[in-house]
């Protein structure tokens, strides 16, 4: 699939020093919104960059649809545990948005322990010629008014205003690793490694606990949560997936409590491919609901997988994503590489998916065609408006020109974070502190 | 009694039976990537960011690799093998030492709120103290008692659970002094005036953990944290596993006790 780029511009707006990467502006999460008019972008060092797109103008067909900064804000600071006498970072673990109600934005933004909900609007209006006060808002003295007059709306510089609306505290030991909003728009959930709480989005002092598995002795852990979402049309339905490869589908009509699951998905291990590392290697890093809402795509050190809601014993498909790294699993064990977490994403037709991998690289998987395409988000091999070239990773064998051997892979750059506007073909692509947003200007329709 | 720090050969064609001599260095192989497989994880679980807590579903992931390696080697016998060879050929006093400095007085008098106080240091020394220790534990006991083991690295996240376990608190303060004192000891086996304790680690020839030919894979520098007792006694290794193993330099001995146990 062709590409186009207009990546020159978000980067350098972005992109702080490009010659050594400030730990602080590591992306670590990435999110459209439900139009994609808006992209939100949260990292290491607490601070949201939220990104408009450009209203498409005839006047110049090539800049159409570029997504320029919008606003920035400080969202978590760092604090300090005094009890345990440890730090809390102030990284931005995820980003979702609120459904649009009125003119302005809602998102919610958490770290490891507190989530927020921030009011993003705008204002580029201002009223002029009050009665009672001057230009400069000092109060006229009563005796000099002689007329009245109807203040009158006088346009501004537009200008951005995030206020934060809720701080959601408190309410989690562990470290907080997924949110989502239901469809109801009332209320959202937040998921640790161990429990998963249900908020109303009014109400910031109690959350209701709805799953938790804790063992009684923590000696007899074995299984967190890793990830989990509300389903997009069913308020009472919700997933959530764990570090032994397994999604649990609840129903929160059923109990209060919902320990136990309505559908259990797991697929049987293969024991031929068995090894110390199996169980690592199945934990499940992030799952989606189609939009449809009809199917899962998770994803897995190796693979990803879309699952049918109706068939719980095993995935429908399943994706290589780099195999190539099946036979590298203990050094990948070694430098810790193997607990990467990486995301997934459907395209707004559930058409697509897309996963990220290591060597800036990012992979999408055509369901339809079975077609697959590996592409790397970085300057060098990218110009502005230039094709993305599909990349070939050589695992012995024939090797073709460009194409990269496994054992030059940079495990250091890595893609976790990707995102697919929700009706054109957009991404959006963290590579450590850059982000990479490409546009398929041939096909910007999706089928 | 194998003299400490000689050199182990890795099993000389001569002195293996013609019967299987293929298999018994491929099992000695899986053998020695199991055992560095232990190693490096016990490691990785004993290491921890002293300033943010640590991952929570990266050490219960670590923490189970361990545990199936433990039940893989209760199936196969070495690990009975590895607590007799800890039993028979450690000195009186040399296990003395270790017991002191590395052990907890009885893993059995632990709940699960005791050893997680609300200390942070002493969280992380708990963690490597009370992992080393277990080792410790399940090597000298029957491999039943084996699989209750390892996280007190996820049992750190306990703590602001144990609130209310205010009781607790008045002895663990007696507590943290020692454990960290004991960990400190570990760190700097020099500083130790134990002649005991010095014996056990001056004779470590580091040599025996040069790469063995036969393994082959990558080797990269390991992350290590401060521990220079681990960096006294270099790196084991197998070029597709690279690590430092020797948490303990009674696991050296075991290795050298199970070649030879293996390779025979």
């Amino acid at each position: 699939m062709g590409e186009d780029i207009d990546t020159r511009k978000i980067n350098h707006s972005f992109l702080r020093d490009h010659n050594y990467v400030t730990e602080a502006d590591i992306i670590s999460t990435v999110e459209f919104n439900q139009t994609g008019e808006l992209l939100a972008t949260g990292d290491k060092g607490g601070r949201v960059v939220i990104f408009q797109r450009e209203p498409e103008s005839k006047n110049e067909p090539h800049c159409q649809g570029e997504y320029n900064v919008y606003s920035t804000f400080q969202s978590h600071e760092p604090e300090f545990d005094y009890l345990k006498s440890l730090e809390i970072e102030e990284k931005i673990n995820k980003i979702r948005w609120l459904p649009q109600h009125n003119a302005a934005h809602f998102l919610l933004s958490t770290n490891d322990k507190t989530i927020k909900l921030w009011k993003v609007s705008e204002r580029d209006k201002r009223p002029e010629g009050y009665n009672l006060k001057d230009e400069e808002g000092r109060l006229k003295g009563l005796s000099t008014v002689t007329s009245l007059q109807v203040p009158v709306l006088m346009p501004v510089d537009l200008m951005v205003e995030v206020s934060p609306r809720r701080i959601f505290a408190n309410a989690h030991t562990y470290h907080v690793n997924s949110i989502s909003v239901n469809s109801d728009c009332e209320t959202y959930m937040s998921a640790d490694d161990l429990r998963i709480n249900l908020w109303h989005l009014g109400i910031t002092d109690r959350s209701f606990n709805i799953v938790d598995i804790k063992p009684a002795n923590m000696e007899e852990l074995t299984e967190v949560i890793t990830a989990a979402e509300f389903h997009p049309d069913h308020c009472n339905l919700f997933v959530y997936s764990s570090s032994k490869g397994t999604l649990r589908l609840c129903d929160m009509r059923a109990s209060a409590l919902c320990d136990q699951h309505s559908k259990l998905f797991e697929e049987p291990e293969d024991p031929s491919n068995r090894s110390f590392f199996s169980e690592i290697i199945s934990s499940i890093s992030d799952v989606k609901f189609s939009h449809s809402g009809r199917y899962l795509l998770t994803r897995d050190y190796l693979t990803a997988n879309v699952w049918d809601l109706n068939m719980e014993n095993k995935p429908i498909e399943t994706y290589q994503v780099h195999d190539y790294l099946r036979s590298k699993l203990c050094s990948l064990y070694e430098n810790d590489c193997i607990f990467d977490k990486f995301e997934c994403a459907w395209n707004g037709t559930d058409s697509v998916i897309m996963t990220g991998a290591y060597n800036n690289f990012f992979r999408m998987f055509d369901r339809n065609t079975k077609r697959d395409v590996t592409l790397e988000a970085s300057r060098e091999s990218s110009k502005p408006r230039a094709v993305l070239k599909p990349r070939r990773v050589c695992t012995g064998g024939k090797r073709r020109k460009d194409d990269i051997s496994v054992d030059s892979l940079d495990f250091t750059k890595k893609i976790l974070h990707t995102a697919w506007h929700p009706a054109e073909n957009i991404i959006a692509i963290a590579a450590t502190n850059n982000l990479y947003i490409f546009q398929d200007k041939v096909n910007s329709e999706m089928h | 009694m194998f003299p400490k720090g000689t050199k182990r050969k890795f099993s000389d064609g001569e002195e293996i039976p013609d019967e299987n001599p293929a298999d018994i260095k491929v099992m000695s192989s899986y053998n020695l990537q199991r055992q560095s497989l232990l190693d490096m994880s016990l490691i990785k679980l004993q290491l921890c960011h002293m300033l943010v807590e640590p991952n929570l579903c990266r050490s219960v992931l670590i923490a189970n690799t361990v545990r199936q390696i433990q039940e893989e080697m209760t199936q196969d016998g070495s690990w009975t093998i590895m607590a007799e060879a800890l039993n028979s050929n450690q000195s009186p006093s040399d296990r003395l030492v270790a017991t002191e400095i590395l052990c907890r007085p009885s893993p059995k008098d632990q709940d699960e709120e005791k050893p997680f106080s609300d200390i942070s240091y002493e969280g992380c020394d708990s963690v490597s103290c009370h992992s080393e220790e277990v080792v410790d534990d399940s090597l000298c006991e029957p491999s039943s008692e084996a699989p209750t083991y390892l996280p007190s690295s996820i049992g750190t996240w306990d703590k602001e659970d144990q609130k209310e376990n205010s009781e607790e608190e008045s002895e663990e303060d007696s507590k943290p002094e020692e454990q960290v004192f004991g960990t400190f000891e570990i760190k700097n086996p020099t500083a130790t005036p134990d002649p005991a304790l010095d014996e056990l680690f001056s004779d470590v020839d580091t040599s025996y953990y040069d790469l063995d030919t036969m393994l082959t894979g990558m080797q990269s520098s390991p992350k290590m944290g401060p521990y220079d007792l681990l960096d006294s006694l270099s790196s084991h290794s197998p070029s597709s596993i690279s690590s430092n193993s020797g948490c303990r330099p009674d696991l050296n001995e075991l290795d050298h006790i199970m070649e030879i146990i293996v390779g025979s």
